[in-house]
């Protein structure tokens, strides 16, 4: 906020225990209320959706099901047969973090995809259950792909520890790719109001200039909400490939 | 890359504003916060429920009703192809029995139409039969009606011509005119 001539554009990113000393003992924020609330209106917007369960459905049914379809075609068409198993598991982290994101751009919400630990705790599940899926489907021979068929033996000893290097970054760019995104865009909406406050108290030329902020923070509430689509489709298609390269033989 | 601009837009007005923002650095990177360390494991725990439930009920759900809807709409054209197949059955069963009954049709009328020539033909060969015996007949009576009128002839004759005389010369010539006739004829 706006704070004389300062901007604390980070402050929106700070944790406050809830519940007074409860919240404190239990380390509960309202960073994890807010993962309730987007766990809870997904299941809503199921349940309720597909409450008529009928033949030729409304509105809501078929949204929900377009939901479902939309994200079982993801996940079969890019992981194959096997998809259906990792099915939910993408689905979920799909829509997670696609209303931890939209629930973010609400006034005085939270966006719990702008903390790191939250996004590397996501990335961090999906190379673990990649390397899980590598051990079950391809055994310790899954190993073999960090030497690239057909390079010189020669070079095993550099391409081996790239290749290394490579998938371990996997979850580190996963997760700053996300968390980036959602910081990046919270932070320019905050400095942008801000200026509009800022401007607001230096008369009237600065009642006409403050308009321009609020133009630009229109604008960046519609990029931030297609950037919040596509972070969480980036996300699932991702750990759909990883997932793919780990059941493939 | 996709990423940079964004990044110096949001970096831009952070660097150019001196503020305690700054200075007292991003909250998300404050591990040792007991609340960030504490999202992470309630984090943990609400996306497995919500995995959790997702995968046992609400998911399943709707694959169900989805299931549904295909099995009815594949049973619906299933009932369609199989009364459409019954109903081209049909048609063909119509079409062939129609076709029977018309050869059956016209067969009958063939026979009928062959009894009816037949018939007529006996029944013209015996008209014919019967007029040319009628014919033979008038013929031969014509013949005979001939002849008679032929051999009454010279009697005619003879009794005309003797009446004649008899009226012209008042005497009976009967023998002289026969025998005149007979030189005649002779």
């Amino acid at each position: 906020m706006a704070n004389g001539s300062t901007i604390d554009a980070l402050g929106q990113f700070e944790l406050h225990p809830i519940l007074g000393s409860v919240g404190e003992t239990l380390r509960l924020s309202q960073s994890p209320v807010f993962m309730l609330i987007s766990v809870l209106l997904v299941l809503a917007f199921l349940y309720f959706g597909m409450r008529p369960a009928a033949v030729v459905p409304d509105r809501l049914q078929a949204a929900a099901e377009m939901s479902y379809e939309f994200i079982r075609d993801l996940a079969v068409g890019t992981i194959g047969e096997k998809g259906t198993v990792f099915f939910p598991f993408v689905f979920a982290l799909f829509f997670f973090i696609l209303t931890g994101n939209y629930l973010g751009l609400l006034p005085y919400s939270f966006t719990f995809t702008s903390h790191i630990a939250v996004t590397l705790a996501m990335a961090l599940t999906v190379f673990i259950m990649a390397i899980l899926a590598s051990l079950r489907y391809q055994g310790i021979g899954f190993l073999k792909h960090f030497m690239p068929e057909g390079a010189p033996i020669a070079l095993a000893p550099i391409l081996i520890p790239i290749e290394i290097l490579s998938y371990l970054s996997r979850p580190i760019s996963l997760s700053i790719r996300l968390f980036a995104n959602m910081v990046a865009g919270h932070v320019l909406l905050e400095v942008f109001a801000s200026f509009t406050i800022m401007l607001a108290g230096l008369g009237v030329a600065g009642h006409i200039l403050a308009v321009a902020p609020i133009v630009i923070n229109i604008a960046l509430m519609a990029l931030e909400l297609l950037v919040g689509l596509l972070q969480a489709y980036v996300f699932a298609i991702l750990t759909c490939i990883y997932l793919r390269e780990a059941v493939a033989h | 890359m996709r990423l940079m601009p964004r990044f110096l837009l949001s970096a831009a007005p952070l660097a150019a504003l001196p503020g305690r923002a700054v200075a007292a650095g991003m909250p998300q990177l404050d591990f040792k916060n007991p609340l960030l360390q504490g999202q992470v494991i309630w984090g943990a725990l609400i996306f497995i429920f919500f995995y959790i439930v997702l995968s046992r009920s609400a998911l399943p759900r709707v694959d169900r009703v989805i299931r549904n809807r295909t099995e009815r709409i594949q049973n619906d054209l299933d009932l369609a192809r199989k009364a459409k197949r019954e109903a081209d059955q049909a048609r063909k069963e119509l079409l062939d029995a129609r076709q029977k009954a018309t050869d059956h049709a016209q067969a009958n009328i063939q026979t009928i139409r062959d009894m009816a020539k037949s018939a007529t033909e006996s029944q013209l060969a015996a008209t014919v039969e019967r007029l040319e015996a009628e014919m033979r007949e008038a013929e031969l009576n014509i013949k005979t009606a001939h002849n008679d009128a032929l051999h009454h002839v010279n009697e005619i004759a003879s009794d005309t011509a003797t009446s004649l005389i008899n009226r012209l010369l008042g005497r009976d010539e009967k023998a002289t005119v026969l025998d005149a006739i007979k030189r005649v004829q002779g």
